[in-house]
């Protein structure tokens, strides 16, 4: 009973981590239909990022919770402006094209990053320092939990209210929701779809920055090829929730992230990555458009 | 049974979450009739199509073709029963020609198998060049020789309506459905084509269900008429009928009966 | 009999490049030229799927790999034996191995189209993207079992592969993805594909039963994925998971997007250019990789339809185009 609590601990935090992730791939693909392949690779810039600032910083000698926040701030300012970047020069050209070519597109993109990251950090796997020590709380029971596994789950849970509020209560975010609806028609109520595009890509890119720090802090090993697997199977969350639906990514990415333990602990850990993949398809036999997604007939 | 009746809906309703979108529907088409299906917008019409052609399974009751029980079937295995219809919403294979439209309509009637085709044996260069043959006949029936090669979507609005029937017709149906044929045509325009598909009706011996949204052009070539208000058959009969009849004139009250309507719509 | 003639001429062309090119060319020129084939086999086959049918299918490199380790296993266990026997009775070597490849390789294309079928079913319920995610589940879930399955090598690959595969088998097999995409192109059967990719549901309500034709789609397809997988284990002599990643899957739709969907002629081309490509590109060293992802994007910025859209080059096109400038 106490190993499975635990997993199920371990499992949450793992998660919440692919929630993070998988949230940037809801937005973007409820406001442009496009699956956003390179997305995976932000979140592995955003752990650079956050190696280097933690260098700049010092974090590691002198570490400090208000360097930490320094440190996850920056790499989410530094993606943030990465996915604006990304959107204007690489899919804004595209996006009136075919939605294969949108698609191509982003496989260019995620190749480049990759191939770019190999480049400019070299492909041999960095450590990222330890810039919150790492201390085991009992929980009784005989579950532990790390404080950089209560850091996780804090800091996500944080960053998805935060989403929350600005998706429901600001202009932009209302905006946002209009254009997912109907893009043509939000255009004609003057709201500018190209600004919210950006935005959406910006604000999609943050939270895998700090996904990318915050699994850093727990698995100091990064590459510049780590994001291609979390990407892919936050996207797979993403699709188990309901592609498009916000809190449908949240859940589909906390079902991932707990299967996924419990596969590791019980079954294998070599089959760890095909259980991803074999929740979704028996999931989408049941429910052919996600957990939380409804299935819109098209109107004859 | 009665073998005159071609199609019956018996008590059909259609209920989308809250919404009827048709209730308690009873509808009998004799064979070779042209029944018209009118109704204001909204009105449930068609609705009625989308169920006979098995687009969705009704919710409650039963669609009789020939005295079987054709609802919920997929719709592919409808119009191989002899069930096809036009859309109102034009919707043409655009990347291809008008031949290849009317011929993937046949397709149901080829001979040839896939590995005819593969071997390109004779029996596929017969089978291809009688199912082309038929298929430049209805181009020619419904006037669009000159366009057989034209791509779909480059016709002129008025052809791609007159395609959309051709292509209905290429599955040698013993039931087509009109979808508002005549919407978005000028009443020069509507009134040929109505013409052409009483010509068509005889021609090829079918029963069509004609749904209109405009009353006055169906008037002139349908016998009968069934009248759909929110859902509900309110009137049916006769033109004459249909046109004194106090709840059809309600329903219609406030309505610009005439208004051509705009390309889409 | 016109037919017959032509596959005799065929095969004599392929028979004597097969014999002159390894002379002609250098060994290198001669790997990257097989490459390319089994690059335009895989680029045309998934072109069935995502091109004339308009699914999108992410999990080519799967059936792939199913055709790879199917006719491997094959031919390892069983074709190897054969080979022995009949060279021992008499026969000549490239006889002997020709057969027993031929058999090999129909075994792990046979079994790449069953599981086509098996991924092609769930296309009755689900839709568009959603159908897409299925095939690259279905692709990372056949590369994590090879991975944890002892008897076909696992992680550390598959060894000892017999080479029997030269240019006469990949090049044949080219002429056979190419005649039969065609040849479904312009049958009834091809059209019914095309119906389903420009509007499903009037496809369906004119008779086109859509669930059968896309599995359809995805028979053939992955019987083609299969024959290049089962090419590419008999002429690289070793398997290893890694080569059918879902980057794999992913560089064959860029061929075929970069081609222009549905265009034949297209996927060919894009798949010949992005196998030579890369290979050009090896003095660039590390720099390689991140010229190939700009040109990628650079492509699809500036021509978004693919090299061709869906037109094809052939003697036909280019006729037309001149009669069409006379007049």
């Amino acid at each position: 009973m106490s190993e499975f609590l635990q997993q199920l601990v371990n499992g949450v935090t793992w998660g919440s981590v692919y929630a993070l992730i998988a949230l940037g791939y809801t937005m973007v693909y409820g406001i442009l239909r496009l699956i956003n392949f390179a997305h995976g690779d932000v979140y592995m810039l955003g752990a650079f990022f956050g190696f280097f600032a933690a260098r700049f910083l010092n974090a590691a000698r002198d570490p400090s919770p208000f360097k930490a926040l320094l440190v996850l701030l920056s790499a989410m300012v530094a993606c943030g402006i990465i996915g604006i970047v990304m959107e204007r020069a690489a899919y804004k050209p595209v996006r009136r094209s075919s939605r294969l070519a949108a698609l191509i597109t982003a496989i260019g993109v995620s190749l480049l990053l990759e191939n770019g990251g190999i480049l400019l950090f070299g492909p041999d796997p960095k450590f990222f320092p330890q810039i919150i020590p790492a201390r085991n709380i009992a929980l009784g029971m005989g579950v532990t939990i790390s404080n950089q596994q209560i850091l996780i789950l804090s800091v996500s849970l944080v960053l998805m209210f935060a989403l929350r509020f600005i998706v429901l209560h600001t202009r932009t975010g209302k905006a946002m929701q209009a254009v997912s609806y109907n893009p043509m028609a939000a255009a004609l109520m003057g709201i500018s779809v190209d600004r919210i595009v950006t935005f959406t890509f910006m604000l999609g890119s943050m939270l895998a920055a700090a996904a990318g720090v915050l699994v850093a802090l727990q698995n100091p090993k990064i590459e510049p090829l780590m994001g291609i697997m979390p990407g892919l199977k936050a996207f797979v969350a993403a699709v188990l929730g309901g592609i498009g639906n916000i809190p449908g990514a949240v859940l589909g990415g906390l079902v991932m992230g707990i299967a996924e333990v419990l596969v590791v602990g019980y079954v294998s850990p070599t089959y760890r990555d095909a259980i991803a993949f074999v929740l979704l398809i028996v999931i989408l036999l049941v429910r052919p458009a996600g957990i939380l997604g409804r299935n819109v007939a098209e109107k004859v | 049974m009665n073998p005159d009746v071609l199609l019956e809906v018996d008590r059909v309703t259609m209920q989308f979450g809250g919404l009827k979108a048709v209730a308690d529907l009873q509808l009998e088409i004799g064979r070779g009739e042209l029944v018209g299906l009118i109704g204001p917008n909204g009105a449930g019409k068609t609705t009625v199509f989308n169920f006979v052609t098995g687009v969705y399974a009704p919710t409650v009751g039963r669609v009789l073709f020939e005295g079987r029980a054709i609802q919920g079937l997929r719709p592919h295995a409808i119009a191989k029963r002899g069930v096809t219809r036009t859309f109102q919403n034009i919707r043409l294979f655009a990347s291809r020609c008008c031949r290849d439209n009317v011929l993937i309509a046949a397709h149901h009637h080829a001979t040839a198998g896939l590995s005819d085709a593969l071997l390109r044996n004779r029996r596929f260069a017969e089978d291809e060049r009688g199912m082309r043959d038929r298929a430049d006949e209805l181009l020619g029936v419904m006037g669009l020789t000159e366009w057989a090669d034209t791509r779909a979507t480059e016709l002129p609005y008025g052809q791609q309506r007159r395609l959309e029937i051709a292509r209905a017709l290429a599955g040698r149906p013993r039931l087509l459905l009109l979808d508002e044929p005549a919407a978005g045509l000028n009443p020069q325009e509507s009134e040929q084509l109505m013409r052409l598909i009483e010509d068509v009706r005889r021609r090829f011996e079918l029963t069509i269900l004609l749904i209109e949204h405009d009353m006055k052009v169906v008037m002139g070539i349908c016998r009968r008429i069934a009248v759909l208000d929110y859902g509900i058959k309110i009137a049916e009969g006769t033109p004459d009928q249909i046109r004194s009849d106090p709840r059809v004139i309600e329903a219609y009250l406030g309505e610009e009966v005439t208004v051509p309507r705009a390309k889409g719509s | 009999m016109k037919q017959l003639a032509g596959l005799a001429l065929i095969l004599g062309v392929l028979g004597i490049l097969n014999f002159v090119l390894p002379q002609a060319l250098n060994p290198y020129f001669m790997r990257v030229l097989m490459l390319c084939g089994i690059s335009v086999v895989l680029a045309v086959s998934l072109n069935l799927i995502n091109g004339f049918t308009g699914q999108f299918s992410i999990g080519h490199a799967g059936f792939m790999a199913v055709g790879a380790y199917g006719s491997a296993m094959f031919s390892l266990h069983v074709g190897a034996g054969w080979v022995r026997t009949l060279e021992s009775a008499g026969a000549p070597e490239a006889a002997a191995q020709g057969l027993a490849l031929l058999v090999a390789l129909m075994v792990g294309s046979v079994l790449a189209a069953i599981a086509g079928y098996l991924v092609g079913l769930p296309s009755l319920r689900l839709r568009g993207d959603y159908l897409a995610i299925v095939t690259l589940g279905f692709g990372e879930i056949i590369r994590v079992i090879i991975t944890n399955v002892d008897a076909v090598g696992a992680a550390r690959g598959l060894p000892g592969i017999p080479g029997w595969a030269n240019f006469f088998w990949v090049g044949l097999a080219v002429v056979a993805v190419v005649v039969v995409s065609r040849r479904l192109a312009n049958s009834t059967h091809g059209r019914a594909l095309f119906a389903i990719r420009d509007d499903e549901i009037a496809a369906e309500a004119l008779g086109v039963d859509t669930t059968r034709y896309k599995v359809l789609a995805f028979v053939i397809s992955s019987f083609f994925a299969g024959l290049a997988g089962g090419l590419f284990a008999h002429y690289n002599a070793y398997l290893h998971p890694n080569s059918f990643t879902f980057l794999k899957s992913i560089e064959v739709i860029a061929m075929v997007v970069l081609g222009g969907l549905g265009s034949i002629s297209g996927s060919i081309l894009a798949a010949i250019l992005l196998t030579v490509l890369p290979e050009a590109l090896r003095s660039a060293q590390e720099l390689r990789m991140v010229i190939y992802s700009l040109m990628l994007i650079v492509l699809m910025i500036t021509r978004p339809g693919g090299l061709l859209g869906n037109r094809e080059i052939s003697l036909d096109f280019l006729r037309r185009r001149r009669s069409a400038g006379r007049a």
